[in-house]
């Protein structure tokens, strides 16, 4: 394998998994918060604006670990800067 | 593929380039600074008050209350700032049902330029309301060792805010970009659907979060209560 084979396999694998195992504990963290929140909005019908307000803010710092992960992923797959590195390198020879 | 509006350029001349981010976030601007002002030209206090009156007292009362329930005291002083930023970011996503137009938040210089201004309003609220020593002297609490990782929070959740809004506004436009290969006929307009409400949660969480740090910045340090106090 010459080094763009390389590359090449290394960034698409490496993508798959960082979005794969990336939001893996995200998702189980947002259950389990969702998960409570319910049960406190069963408990405590009044204070709903509230939890839900706390709810969303706490879901979107959770959910941005995923999206750190899936920028990555973009990252290794359209806007790869070793990949570029190799292209123009092979287009200069 | 593309994985930001930056790399569409509608004019160039020498290195000074005009891609889709700007001229989106210039007709947002336009739009929203036109619209308010045509809005406002004829206000009444009285009862039978235009419709478009109407439309922006409750946005302004409502986006009003939310920051007087984080606990800011006085949502008047803050709404300049606050207010633009959700307005824009929520402009910003709810212009995806326009055919052509791609979000300018899906591009990360304008989040990280947002995210910036966060980043700089933060002690200015702060030193206006603490003055100079009082601020500076909130970073060395409650111990001074945990002066750095105070700075360190200061700078990381600058990053976060600035990332977290792009790769979600990004997600959305690169989802529907895939869909349209593969499933062009329905498919998409549902994601467009989601990510609508994606946009409208973003602006929602943006908004919450720069208030919940101006009011961490500008809250005065009450005296301890004693343990007796407490009930």
């Amino acid at each position: 394998m010459d080094n763009m084979t390389i590359i090449a396999v290394a960034s698409i694998v490496t993508a798959g998994i960082t979005t794969g195992f990336g939001t893996m504990a995200p998702a189980l963290g947002e259950g389990r918060a969702v998960a409570t929140a319910l049960t406190s909005l069963a408990q405590q019908p009044d204070a709903s604006a509230t939890i839900t307000r706390t709810l969303f803010v706490g879901l979107a710092m959770i959910e941005s670990t995923a999206i750190y992960c899936f920028v990555v992923t973009m990252i290794l797959i359209f806007a790869n800067p070793f990949w570029n590195h190799v292209i123009v390198q092979s287009a200069g020879k | 593929m593309r994985l930001s509006p930056d790399e569409v350029i509608f004019w160039q001349y020498g290195f000074l380039k005009l891609n889709a981010t700007i001229v989106f976030t210039w007709g947002l601007m336009f739009v929203l600074a036109v619209g308010s002002k045509l809005i406002t030209r004829k206000l009444t206090i009285g009862l039978n008050r235009a419709r478009w009156q109407n439309l922006l007292e409750i946005i302004v009362i409502a986006i009003e209350k939310q920051i007087e329930e984080v606990g800011l005291s006085q949502p008047k002083k803050y709404l300049g700032f606050l207010g633009t930023l959700v307005l824009f970011l929520a402009m910003a996503a709810l212009c995806t049902i326009i055919p052509g137009y791609q979000p300018p938040t899906g591009s990360l210089s304008t989040t990280a330029a947002l995210a910036l201004c966060v980043f700089v309003a933060v002690p200015l609220f702060g030193i206006e309301e603490q003055g100079l020593g009082g601020y500076l002297k909130s970073y060395a609490q409650p111990t001074f060792i945990m002066l750095p990782f105070n700075i360190i929070s200061e700078l990381s959740r600058t990053l976060a805010l600035a990332i977290r809004l792009f790769g979600n506004m990004m997600s959305g436009a690169m989802i529907v970009a895939i869909l349209l290969s593969i499933t062009p006929f329905i498919f998409p307009i549902v994601m467009t659907a989601l990510g609508l409400l994606t946009g409208m949660v973003q602006a929602y969480i943006f908004f919450i979060l720069a208030t919940v740090y101006i009011a961490a910045a500008t809250r005065v340090r009450k005296p301890r209560p004693e343990p007796d106090a407490k009930h």
